[in-house]
Order: C-alpha cells, then sequence, then structure tokens
C-alpha cells in the first residue's frame, strides 16, 4: 500500500508561546488512513520542554476539593512537582467565639466544625468539660453515648464511602450510602429534634433520653446497613477501576505517618494499630468486644478497606451495647451544671433562683486544664479546655484530626498524577469546617 | 509484614489502659518522664503539677527543640507523637504568654504537656520543632497566625487561616476585639479590594505568569534562589 505523506502546518488547540513571544506552530504528517503524527525531528532540534513547568489551581471552588480548600500545583508534564495547600477560607474563629461563651453555650459551635460527626463532636466536647469540672456520668448516659458516637463515625465514613466513589466516577455507591445515612438521621431527628446540627450533650448527660421505640429503628440499620456494606465491597473491593487508581496511590509508612502526626484511619492504614478508643479509652470502651483495623501499605486502597471494616466494628459495639443498655437517669445529680426540673423550676423559689442563675451566670469549673482526647472518624479529636474559675473558658482549644492529616497532602501527592491528587485528597476525608473552625 | 503496636515498649504484664474514674484535681502519680528530663537537662526543667490526671512541665523556653528531640529519640521515652502545638494567653494581660505542646510516647502510652512562658515585652520567639516533627509545620503556623508567635528554623512560617496581608493582627490575643479591629466598612472595603492572585506564594508566583509584577526585592530574592517557602 503506497503512503502518501502530506505536511499540514497545525496550530495546536492550545498554542505554545515561544520564548519571543510568536505562536509556535507544530509541523504534522498524515498518513493514508488520514491518522495524524508529527513529523521526525532532527536530533537536537527539538525544543527542550524539561524546564517548563506548568501552575495548576484547583480550587477553593470545586466539586472534588470536597469543601473550599485550594491547592496550587505544580506540574511537569502531568507529575505533580509540588502540591501546596491553602486553607482558611471557612474560618469563623470559633476557638476565639468559645472564649467569650458559657461552658453549655459552646455545644452548638462544636456541631459546626466536623458537621458530619457533629455528634462525635458534641460529646467529645461535653467529655472534656465534664474532666474539667470533675463530673462522672451515669451509667444509661455512658451507653448511650457509646451508641451516638458509632452511629455518628458509620454516617461520616458511609459521606466519605460514596463521595469518594463519586470522584472515582462510580454512582451508584453514592447513593446507596446516602440512603443508609438518611435513616440514622431520622434517629437523630427523633431523639434531639435535629438532623445535622444535634447539640445532642450537655454538660453532666444528655439534652433528653430516647424515644419509646427508638432503639428498634436502630436494629433495624444495624440490620440494613450490613447489606449495603457487602453491596459496596462487592461493587468496589476487586473493581479493575477502583483498585488501579488506589493501590499505590499517596503511600505514608508508619514511620512518616506518625511524624506527620497522622491518625484515625490514614494512621492505621499505614500499620501503625492507635485507635484512642483502645489506647487512651472514654467511654468504657476497654469492655466492648472490638477489632481494630489495620492496613499494611499505608496508600488509598488500605484507607478504603480500614473505613469499611471500621464500619463493621462500629456496628458489633452498638450491638453490645444495645444488649447492656441500663436504666436509669441519663444527668448527674449535679447543681452544679444540671438544671432543676422545670415542674420544680416554676413552682418553687429555690428551684428558680438555681435555674435562673445556671442560665445566666453559667455553671464555674475550678482553676485547672485539662485534654481529653476521642477517635473521631477522621482521628484524634481533642478538646483542651483552660479555666480561670469564670464561667467562660480563657482557651478552648480543638486539636482538629483533618487539619494535620491534610498537611501531610505536600508529601502524599509528590511524584503521583494530577488525576492522583483528587483521589489523595478524597482519601484524607476533610471537612473545612473542622480545618478552619 | 509487621504492624505498629502502641505499648510495644511496656512489659508484657502491663494491663491495658482502662477508662479513668474519679480523677483527682490535683495530684495522683506523675508521668516518669520528668524525672528523665530533670536528669538530663538540670536546671532547664521548671516545677511540674499534676491536674486532672495530666502530667504538665515547664521547660527553659531557649531549649525546646533540644528537649523535644531527646524526648523523642531517647530509648526511654521515645515520645514520637505529637499532638498538638497551641498558646494560652491568660485573661490577666500581666502573665506571660504560655506556649503548650503535647506529646504522646505510643511505645510507652504516655502523654506528656509541656509548657513554656514567652515574656509579652520581648519580641515572642521559640524555636520551631517542625525538624523533629513534621506535624508540626501547620500547627506552628496557626500559633503565628493567632498569636503572632514567631517560629525560628520553621521552613515556611507565613499565615494559614487568615490570608498574608491580612493586617489586623492576632486574632487569638486577648486585646484583639471579638469583631476584630477594623470596622465593618472598613473590613467590606478590604475585603472587595483584595487580590486574589495575592495568596500564591512567592515561590508559587516564581513559576506563574505573574512573575514581572512581583516587587524589585521579591524578584531579586528569588533569582537569587533564597528559598523562603516549601521544600
Amino acid at each position: 500500500m503506497s503512503t502518501t505523506t502530506r505536511t499540514l502546518d497545525v496550530a495546536l488547540s492550545t498554542p505554545t508561546l515561544g520564548s519571543d513571544g510568536t505562536i509556535r506552530h507544530v509541523p504534522l504528517t498524515a498518513d493514508a488512513r488520514g491518522t495524524l503524527m508529527p513529523i521526525d525531528m532532527a536530533p537536537g532540534s527539538e525544543p527542550d520542554m524539561g524546564s517548563e513547568r506548568m501552575l495548576i489551581n484547583i480550587g477553593p471552588q470545586h466539586p472534588a476539593t470536597h469543601g473550599v480548600l485550594r491547592l496550587v500545583l505544580e506540574l511537569d508534564g502531568e507529575t505533580v512537582i509540588r502540591c501546596v495547600p491553602h486553607v482558611g477560607y471557612l474560618h469563623c474563629g470559633f476557638e476565639k467565639i468559645g472564649e467569650y461563651r458559657q461552658y453549655n453555650q459552646i455545644i452548638p459551635w462544636t456541631d459546626r466544625e466536623d458537621y458530619l460527626n457533629s455528634m462525635g463532636n458534641n460529646i467529645a466536647y461535653a467529655l472534656s468539660a465534664e474532666r474539667l469540672f470533675g463530673i462522672e456520668i451515669t451509667p444509661r448516659c455512658t451507653v448511650l453515648r457509646v451508641i451516638a458516637m458509632e452511629l455518628s463515625r458509620i454516617i461520616s465514613h458511609l459521606v466519605w464511602l460514596g463521595t469518594t466513589a463519586i470522584d472515582m466516577g462510580a454512582f451508584t455507591p453514592f447513593l446507596w450510602t446516602f440512603q443508609e445515612r438518611e435513616t440514622v438521621y431520622n434517629l437523630w431527628e427523633s431523639w434531639v429534634g435535629a438532623r445535622l446540627t444535634t447539640s445532642a450533650s450537655r454538660i453532666g448527660g444528655m439534652a433528653a433520653d430516647l424515644p419509646p421505640g427508638w432503639i428498634d429503628g436502630l436494629k433495624g440499620f444495624l440490620r440494613s446497613l450490613p447489606k449495603t456494606l457487602d453491596e459496596t465491597d462487592r461493587m468496589l473491593t476487586r473493581n479493575g477501576i477502583w483498585v488501579g487508581r488506589t493501590v499505590g496511590i499517596g503511600v505514608m509508612s508508619a514511620a512518616e505517618a506518625i511524624n506527620y502526626g497522622l491518625s484515625g484511619p490514614l494512621l492505621r492504614a499505614a500499620g501503625v494499630a492507635y485507635d484512642v478508643r483502645k489506647d487512651v479509652p472514654y467511654l468504657d470502651y476497654e469492655t466492648y468486644d472490638w477489632d481494630i483495623a489495620v492496613g499494611t501499605k499505608g496508600d488509598v486502597y488500605d484507607r478504603y478497606l480500614v473505613r469499611m471494616e471500621e464500619m463493621r466494628q462500629s456496628v458489633r459495639i452498638i450491638e453490645q451495647a444495645i444488649a447492656r443498655l441500663p436504666d436509669g437517669p441519663i444527668n448527674v445529680d449535679d447543681p452544679r451544671v444540671i438544671l432543676p426540673p422545670k415542674r420544680k423550676a416554676t413552682s418553687e423559689m429555690e428551684s428558680m433562683i438555681h435555674h435562673f442563675k445556671l442560665v445566666m451566670e453559667g455553671p464555674r469549673p475550678p482553676v485547672g486544664e485539662c485534654y481529653v482526647a476521642t477517635e473521631s472518624p477522621k482521628g484524634e479529636k481533642g478538646y483542651y479546655l483552660v479555666s480561670d474559675g469564670t464561667s467562660k473558658p480563657v482557651r478552648w482549644r480543638i486539636r482538629p484530626p483533618a487539619f494535620v492529616n491534610l498537611s501531610a497532602i505536600s508529601k502524599m501527592a509528590e511524584g503521583h498524577l494530577l488525576s492522583d491528587v483528587i483521589v489523595i485528597n478524597a482519601s484524607i476525608d476533610i471537612v473545612m469546617g473542622e480545618i478552619d473552625r | 509484614m509487621s504492624v505498629v503496636l502502641p505499648g510495644a515498649a511496656l512489659p508484657q504484664s502491663t494491663p491495658d489502659p482502662v477508662t479513668p474514674r474519679h480523677v483527682p484535681h490535683h495530684g495522683g502519680e506523675a508521668n516518669p518522664s520528668v524525672d528523665g528530663l530533670r536528669v538530663q537537662f538540670g536546671p532547664a526543667i521548671g516545677r511540674h503539677d499534676v491536674m486532672w490526671g495530666e502530667t504538665t512541665v515547664w521547660v527553659d523556653v531557649t531549649r525546646i527543640r533540644e528537649v523535644m528531640l531527646w524526648l523523642r529519640d531517647d530509648p526511654g521515652q521515645q515520645y514520637d507523637y505529637l499532638v498538638d502545638v497551641t498558646a494560652v494567653e491568660h485573661r490577666d494581660l500581666d502573665l506571660p504568654l504560655e506556649m503548650v505542646w503535647h506529646v504522646r510516647s505510643l511505645p510507652y502510652r504516655r502523654f506528656l504537656r509541656l509548657k513554656a512562658t514567652l515574656d509579652k515585652n520581648a519580641a515572642l520567639e521559640v524555636a520551631s520543632i517542625e525538624p523533629v516533627y513534621k506535624a508540626a509545620n501547620w500547627l506552628e503556623r496557626e500559633v503565628f497566625d493567632m498569636f503572632g508567635v514567631h517560629f525560628t528554623g520553621h521552613s515556611d512560617l507565613r499565615r494559614i487561616l487568615m490570608w498574608e496581608t491580612y493586617a489586623e493582627g492576632h486574632p487569638l490575643r486577648k486585646d484583639f476585639p471579638l469583631r476584630g479591629r477594623f470596622s465593618r466598612s472598613e473590613q467590606l472595603s478590604q475585603a472587595l479590594a483584595a487580590n486574589p492572585e495575592a495568596r500564591y506564594s512567592m515561590e508559587e508566583l516564581s513559576v506563574a505568569d505573574a512573575f514581572h509584577e512581583l516587587p524589585a526585592d521579591m524578584r531579586a530574592r528569588l533569582a537569587a534562589s533564597v528559598r523562603t517557602g516549601e521544600t
């Protein structure tokens, strides 16, 4: 077959500028079938592109950054040379506002930092404030809080799973996981009246006891969730695209992960069996029978496996918690922090004064400071409170796990392709409300 | 394949940790690392106290990096995990600013709070511990942003939550009003006039087309390849 070669003078759709400012045309040839190919150029006549880097900006408004995160990438071809994250677009000064609020008034702010785990934050903050007040909560409250925290972990991981699958082009798991999440939000609504911003905890107890039939609703959720997890598992775990896009991406070794201060599923995926619930237990977590999910390679695929297993372990914990849920009061009998019953407050003078003083002046902890850590879905979430004996804290510090985890993205993204940056960013499971606070 | 197990340096007979109950306000057993610190650093270690079960030890602010390096690398301590870096300013403005470091030893399952005071009448400067713990990178940037503490030896000390040209000061200082220093109209006009490109760091701009728009001194520093940003 004879080949006719014609030279075409074609400007690239994205014209390249030469060093003198003129548009550079790239000569191409076409073979008999019309396939375009560049003309063979004499060695050395090719322009040296090696030193040309491209700067790409992703965000702050971009669906794949999971919030108002901005990433500035320096690219060599499609390879990331440097990744510089910029945060702070959602900064509201939570810690500053906390210094002007009474201890119970801070609880609604904790909803709004990591808003996928609002119940977990409420309880984590209450635990920290209770340490500062020296309060021991009741047995029923302890078990209720375990149920709430684990449910909160499950829905946070479900959002992560659904959105990460969308980032990689799989839309169906998103619908499945959000369907399950809806059930938990219905449970929240029937318990405390709110769905997203629960504000469910109080210092020394909870805002409300469970309504009748709530545990039955929870049992229904515990029956349907494992099926959804199995379906998602079948869909993703051995899926060629999923495996190809996650295995070996964003690897952090165990030593690096510890030095970078990673926590939560990222740290465990790197092979460090550190979980605050086991190593610095709270809410009697040591008395439940459950296992820590640990990965070995520290890549995105291991983080996915760790989160999937954590949801199953949370189901195990909740089942044990339901079995042991004792009767009794949910609030401690401590007039320093707990309001008198409404009936008494409207009929007895002493109770009314008590109610008035607690609401207007607020409870006063002794002078001191404490740091209480909990295992949030993102990692080690701790609250550091400093009190000078007044009804407002001197310092309310949130130890934000996603903030520290995100700081390692530069390290994780280096040397990977641009499309991998999206996957790596998704695997960190960031919530900008918590990072910017 | 192996897994890092917390508590690995403890004897086999050590019981698993349990939820603390009836933690005393003051007193209780101090973290054994305090004695180790006193033997190693002598007068650089100040008083220590145990509050709500957590040990706080005061260290000389000029020696913090040495102390951290020793805590991380000494086989008897192994504080390999930096939990948090923050600062506290008291409502009594005569009290000095306090730097707070929370460190955790995974092998020994210990938690330690280190504190150092910074005189507010002098320059607020402390050595960065980023060379010891990479986790300190953003945490120290946040303390710099919110309190104005300068960390010497930090690889990239820029504001992180506020924008780089933010001129109202450091929000978590007690003399900073809750609504900010500037009036609402001033804040609004500044926000409208702000150049969104201003949040590129110098090194990013060096790669970007806007290089020739940089001030002359920045261009000179970049031409001399003085790296100030991310490495």
